[in-house]
């Protein structure tokens, strides 16, 4: 294992953990910030590893079960390691409508992943997501924090620099 | 860039009033000049509770989110406070969580007016006696995120939220929990179950969350759209509030479209706007070389409504008789060039997929039913399947048999769907295939 890797499923950091307490502050119990903990970490490591559940686990005063319970039932906490940036691909049903679905085959095939897959550079994870609220600018996307829409061929082709066709 | 509508009059939209294309989003400064945080101002400390929430009752305020419940009556079901028997925290949350497949009208309120929200919140807090408040805001709306934090950060520097708001009594302090994920936090006891930092499983009621919500505690949880309107109708009265509806319902509605129409977008319009208006007006009528086969009126778990039906009013009743909800008000329209199974089979993917699990129609039923619609839209349907699909919609589609609304919810768009595109259906399975080219896969 690399450092990189290292860091990214050791204990968790000072850092971390007094981002966790400040949101456990205004909760009346510890286990209440769980869902508040996992994304912490998982805003400083993109993923929440075993060993860092466990921590989290312990520090909430937790059982590693319940918390992983908690950690899988939400989407958007990932509990394997997914790429640089996550692209949200919204596939409901305005976005279906104006044609989202065949915008997405072309990204899988020029990211060369499917759903679920991170691309083998490691920059990319492609997700589908529930409607993301942009529904007079389908289809829509998010890649990070970012939003795309109006989403065409052409600007798919722009953003991932690839012609695939 | 998102392209809001011209907001018109400031007293006849009340909602976008701050809120225009290419207009900057409205920090506290811009909303104080345009007559914001008046209504705060003139009630915390001076009025009683009870007189604001007589106020909100008459103005017969319903809730924005989709079931339309009246306000007023839903906060009357909250306990008096009881210091000595019932010590501990009241709390007030704001159900930003917006994932109604086909709605973008929350999103657009908190990006562009955040204290409008924040006053709403403030002023039902004190309504309530309320003094914790939480924004349950979806992950992905990193936007209105950054701006609520800004501005409840404005709001605590000037003494409007905080401890002893604008010299009285009053506390409120208010927090952003940004969610995770899936659909089913919506449910107001899933929210509730979910800010506690549990898995989003609604909640069997009673107890309702009024009394016993969040951490045992009452708690109120309204829509960001519902709570926006408070301001205005605390600042102008009750009886102006219902003269802005055309018709028995008071106020105005953020309406959209989305779809093939010429100008897909979101409006404040009069509660009772014809849905015709909406689509051939605001939203230019269908792009060219369209017509419009269907609608669904407000969102993914309303029932499918049809072209006879566009000369209806937007409001709950009317449309609640002609056998669909208004829920959100924003419509998803299907065009006659786009499958109607396959949009149905998008719909119930998505509701199979969001389902929570707890109950097993819901969690079992939904895939089968997916399954269905993806076999038929595949050409590998039989008649059969119909009785199937129908029988569905009244076992998993029934109040009682599911343990929320989820379900239910979903057996909408299909028990529409097999009424009004059963033609369709009964195609894809004679022909063995899809004769559907746009839209869609």
């Amino acid at each position: 294992m690399n450092e990189l890797t290292n860091k990214l499923i050791s204990a968790l950091s000072e850092a971390e953990i007094g981002e966790i307490e400040a949101e456990i502050r205004h909760l009346p119990d510890r286990r209440s910030a769980a869902i508040d903990a996992l994304k912490i970490v998982q805003n400083h490591r993109r993923w929440v590893s075993d060993a860092s559940l466990a921590s989290i686990a312990h520090l909430l005063d937790m059982s590693t079960a319940e918390l992983d319970g908690v950690a899988t039932f939400y989407t958007l906490i990932y509990r394997k390691p997914v790429g640089e940036k996550v692209i949200l691909f919204c596939d409901s049903v305005s976005c279906w409508i104006m044609g989202g679905d065949k915008i997405c085959d072309r990204i899988k095939s020029q990211l060369k992943i499917a759903y679920g897959e991170t691309t083998a550079d490691g920059k990319y994870t492609l997700l589908p997501v529930t409607c993301l609220g942009d529904c007079d600018h389908a289809p829509a996307m998010m890649i990070g924090d970012d939003l795309h829409h109006d989403l065409t061929n052409e600007n798919v082709d722009t953003l991932f620099g690839g012609t695939n066709d | 860039m998102w392209t809001p509508y011209l907001g018109g009059q400031m007293t006849d939209l009340p909602l976008t009033r701050n809120i225009a294309r290419g207009k900057a989003p409205t920090d506290l400064t811009a909303y104080e000049a345009n007559g914001g945080y008046s209504a705060a101002r003139k009630s915390i400390g001076q009025s009683a509770p009870e007189e604001l929430l007589e106020v909100i009752k008459d103005a017969n305020l319903r809730g924005r989110g989709g079931a339309g419940f009246p306000t007023g009556m839903k906060w009357s079901f909250v306990p008096k406070p009881d210091i000595q028997n019932s010590p501990g925290h009241r709390y007030l949350v704001a159900n930003a969580d917006e994932m109604e497949p086909g709605t973008f009208k929350d999103r657009l309120l908190m990006e562009f007016d955040p204290h409008q929200l924040i006053e709403g919140m403030l002023l039902s807090a004190y309504t309530l006696s309320a003094d914790v408040g939480y924004i349950f805001i979806r992950d992905e709306y990193h936007v209105a995120i950054k701006r609520l934090k800004d501005a409840i950060g404005e709001a605590e520097n000037k003494n409007l939220l905080g401890d002893r708001i604008l010299g009285s009594e009053f506390n409120f302090h208010l927090h952003v929990h940004i969610s995770a994920g899936r659909y089913i936090c919506g449910e107001e006891t899933a929210l509730l179950n979910s800010l506690e930092g549990k898995r989003a499983i609604p909640r069997a009621k009673p107890p309702f969350p009024q009394v016993s919500g969040l951490w045992g505690r009452p708690t109120i949880v309204n829509n960001v759209e519902t709570l926006c309107n408070i301001p205005h109708i605390i600042d102008n009265g009750a009886d102006w509030f219902r003269s802005l509806g055309l018709g028995s319902d008071g106020g105005t509605k953020l309406f959209g479209a989305s779809g093939r129409v010429k100008n897909p977008g979101c409006w404040e319009l009069p509660m009772g706007t014809t849905i015709r208006e909406i689509l051939e007006e605001h939203a230019g009528g269908m792009k060219d070389g369209y017509r419009l086969k269907g609608f669904l009126p407000g969102g993914a778990s309303t029932d499918f409504l049809v072209e006879e039906h566009l000369d209806l009013p937007m409001e709950y009743e009317s449309i609640m008789k002609a056998g669909s909800r208004m829920g959100t008000g924003t419509m998803i329209i299907l065009d006659d060039r786009t499958c109607p199974v396959g949009m149905i089979a998008n719909l119930e993917k998505f509701f199979a997929r969001e389902s929570c699990g707890f109950c097993t129609p819901c969690r079992e039923g939904l895939p089968w039913v997916q399954q269905i619609l993806d076999s038929i839209e595949a050409g590998e349907g039989k008649l059969s399947d119909i009785d199937i699909l129908e029988s569905q919609t009244r076992f998993i589609g029934a109040i009682g048999n599911t343990h929320c609304a989820h379900a239910p919810g979903a057996m909408e768009p299909l028990a529409s769907g097999l009424k009004y595109f059963r033609d369709d259906f009964v195609r894809h399975i004679e022909n063995k295939q899809c004769q559907y080219t746009s839209g869609g896969a």
